[in-house]
């Protein structure tokens, strides 16, 4: 069986405004759908699990261009479906944070996080 | 067969070429080092400042095939030099050199999710392609089963099960290598490989569009072919629990560090003897086979004596190298990184500049060298200029010497603390500091901008392996050799003209020196230097002192007219300079050598690495600056609280 090639119109993952907007137009996004359990990965805490569900790059300001954040987070493995868990907490300000992203554990600031939308649980 | 192999339209009599491609921690390192041994090499790329390492080994069919190891790299979307250069290599970018003939993908088994990704990105290029599915061994522990059988099929590549660090755990990997030469020989699908030039595959980066569309192929691979997703270690959570802590965490890694510096000193100590004694016995016999001259002056003055005072600081910068790779193949670097970021973000640095400014403290060259695995030019930038500020092991000598000379042998703190001791602290912590006020002015002026994002990965704790640590030992001293061989070598020979020449005139009351080059270069430069309290002698030493700090005392004993060298010289200096110069004229040189831009070979870094001679030229005018500056400050302030 061949996969499908990448591009193709049936790969698309279950979506969320902000992510069918960041994928069409890198660098900006609609707003992201206030819902009952949805937050950013930069609020949780150390103990807490979630599933990502979508990527905000506006919402952290680097050094870098438009749509590069992202795609930096997904080659790390924050996509759309990811089961995270917040492992450790950095010292002082619980800052940096060590997060369990599948299979592997990835350390990023919360600044950063705060691109990463989720839902609890 | 491996005639037919080599002889093929494929190869053409050229030795097949494999390259090595991976994420960072998939354990490619090891791979290499298991299928190469010592059969490897650092070479450079034409025009580009990262070492290639290629190794050769000889396949079960007899054929003999050449290995590179490309620096590890998430995408084929590079963020950095090192990774530029993995992508220029797969791509075939590089004007002299073909592409590879066969890539090997490792991936390691335990985080296929993240991995394949890339196996994907590579598929395109339409080249062979083998997938080693490497720590196979820690799979199992784990509980992770792949099927590999399937997962070929689903990717349509050959896949083989790998186990880096054991002897045997590699003949899988060997034999499918042998099948795929084959398999090219028989196929004439491709270009001839030995054709330089790059890949007609029209590759280009991928939009986040096209990465998710990856990863969701990759998930549609892993349903067919993967198992049992198998447990986390157990024992990285623990031990981070423990490493990572708000309490525990910083402290032990001030302490491992303080650890490895008292190391690092204990250890390297009687090896260093050895050498000094060694270069002493080599010297006397030079000495006693040539008759007096100048070829004589040139071989023991110049040449063993100026190289060997470089070659002498080989021991410690191999035990600091042991203990970093230590704590990078354990996994614990990525720790220290993680605990630091928030510390070195305060100056504006990353938190992964710590490797580079760490290295420096053996020397600054391999630390600079270190910071290419930083992605952003500004960061990378920022650390490079302040990495000489680490107080190298070259200083150390000169510190030593002046702490002999005027800090008495006493005990503060009701006898806890030694004096002397604690002035040499002082002046680490001096270099330290000024390094990071360094990089908070840089960040803010000239490389502002916020910081790189952090995104680093811990990767699972792992035990550090004899072999490979050994191996990148020897690679560290066979570089270390070759620059002493080449540039040290060249400056010490020009070093010792300049000293000699023009020679004493006879009835000369004065040492030699002073009648030489440098000696009218010193007392040209005498009456700027008079303002930091510095005596002619100490001019006419600065000439070749500028140019390697480790020849500054040899310098010193050479303008008070010593003969000693080595041990005995540092003895009878301290007395000599002890009753010749002022306590506000030592601390003022001091202060001079925690900032001067006193070596060649870091500036010659500099220049490889950044691509200009601009930055260079930055930072032997700001570092000359502040060593100017410090000098004058510390004389007249010294000079006032002692009376003059």
């Amino acid at each position: 069986m061949i996969p499908p090639l990448p591009g193709s119109a049936h790969a698309a993952p279950p979506s969320l405004a902000s992510h069918q907007a960041s994928g069409l137009t890198p660098g900006t996004s609609s707003d992201p759908p206030i819902g009952a359990d949805c937050c950013r990965l930069g609020a949780l805490h150390k103990g807490q699990r979630a599933v990502v569900t979508g990527l905000d790059e506006s919402a952290v300001a680097t050094p870098l261009p438009p749509g590069e954040l992202e795609r930096r987070m997904i080659e790390m493995g924050l996509i759309e479906g990811a089961c995270v868990e917040i492992l450790h907490e950095g010292f002082p300000g619980a800052d940096p944070l060590a997060v369990r992203i599948n299979d592997h554990t990835l350390a990023l600031r919360r600044a950063e996080a705060h691109a990463v939308l989720v839902t609890l649980g | 067969m491996s005639d037919t192999v080599l002889s093929s339209p494929a190869f053409m009599g050229v030795p097949p070429r494999i390259a090595l491609v991976g994420n960072p921690n998939c354990g490619k390192t090891a791979l290499f080092n298991a299928l190469t041994g010592a059969r490897q090499k650092v070479a450079n790329y034409p025009g580009v400042t990262v070492e290639r390492k290629i190794g050769e080994f000889l396949s079960p069919a007899g054929t003999r095939v050449q290995l590179v190891d490309l620096p590890g790299t998430y995408s084929l979307r590079a963020r950095s030099p090192d990774e530029e250069v993995t992508r220029d290599v797969v791509l075939g970018r590089f004007q002299h050199e073909a592409p590879p003939d066969v890539m090997v993908c490792v991936a390691d088994a335990t985080n296929l999710r993240l991995h394949l990704r890339l196996v994907l990105e590579l598929k395109k290029l339409g080249r062979p392609i083998i997938l080693a599915l490497n720590m196979m061994d820690v799979a199992e522990a784990r509980g992770c089963r792949v099927d590999a059988a399937a997962l070929s099929a689903a990717l349509g590549v050959p896949v083989v099960p790998t186990v880096a660090i054991k002897r045997t755990g590699v003949v899988g990997l060997l034999d499918q290598i042998d099948r795929s030469m084959v398999a090219m020989t028989v196929t004439p699908a491709h270009s001839p490989s030995n054709a330089p030039g790059p890949l007609p595959c029209g590759w280009s980066e991928p939009s986040a569009l096209d990465l998710r569309a990856y990863h969701q192929q990759v998930e549609t691979i892993l349903a067919t072919a993967l198992r049992d997703a198998g447990r986390p270690s157990l024992a990285t959570r623990r031990i981070d629990a423990a490493l990572l802590h708000p309490a525990i965490g910083l402290p032990f890694l001030f302490l491992v560090l303080f650890l490895m510096f008292q190391a690092v000193f204990a250890w390297a100590a009687v090896p260093m003897d050895m050498i000094d004694k060694g270069l002493g016995w080599v010297q006397a016999a030079a000495g006693a086979a040539l008759p007096d001259g100048l070829l004589k002056s040139l071989l023991t003055d110049g040449i063993i004596a100026g190289v060997g005072s470089v070659v002498i600081f080989l021991p410690q910068i191999l035990v600091l190298f042991f203990f970093i790779l230590m704590l990078e193949s354990t996994g614990y670097m990525a720790r220290a990184a993680f605990l630091l970021d928030r510390l070195m973000g305060g100056v504006g640095l990353h938190g992964r500049a710590f490797i580079p400014l760490l290295s420096s403290f053996a020397c600054a060259v391999p630390g600079i060298m270190a910071a290419r695995t930083i992605e952003n030019r500004a960061d990378r930038l920022a650390t490079i200029m302040i990495a000489p500020l680490m107080t190298c092991s070259a200083r150390l000598p000169v510190y030593t010497l002046i702490i002999a000379a005027f800090v008495p042998d006493r005990t503060v703190a009701g006898g806890m603390i030694g004096l002397q001791g604690l002035v040499m602290f002082t002046l680490y912590a001096a270099g330290i500091l000024s390094a990071l006020a360094a990089a908070f002015v840089l960040k803010r002026t000239i490389f502002k901008g916020a910081r790189e994002p952090l995104l680093m990965e811990l990767p699972s704790y792992r035990l550090p392996s004899p072999r490979d640590i050994l191996l990148g030992l020897l690679e560290r001293a066979r570089i270390f050799l070759a620059r002493a061989g080449t540039v040290i070598f060249a400056i010490m020979i020009l070093l010792w003209f300049l000293g000699s020449f023009p020679a004493a005139p006879d009835g000369a009351t004065g040492p030699a020196i002073d009648y030489s080059f440098a000696g009218m270069l010193g007392h040209a430069l005498a009456p700027l230097l008079a303002p930091i309290g510095f005596t002619w002698q100490i001019a006419i030493a600065l000439v070749p002192g500028m140019a390697a700090r480790e020849v500054a005392v040899a310098a010193l004993g050479t303008v008070y007219a010593l003969s000693e060298t080595g041990d005995a010289l540092s003895g009878s200096l301290a007395g000599v300079l002890a009753a010749d110069w002022s306590l506000p004229t030592a601390l003022s040189l001091l202060a001079w050598f925690v900032f001067a831009p006193q070596c060649v070979s870091t500036l010659s870094v500099v220049k490889r690495e950044t691509n200009s001679w601009f930055w260079m030229l930055v930072m032997i005018v700001y570092m000359t600056a502040l060593a100017y500056g410090a000098a004058f400050v510390t004389f007249h302030l010294s000079s006032a609280l002692l009376g003059g």
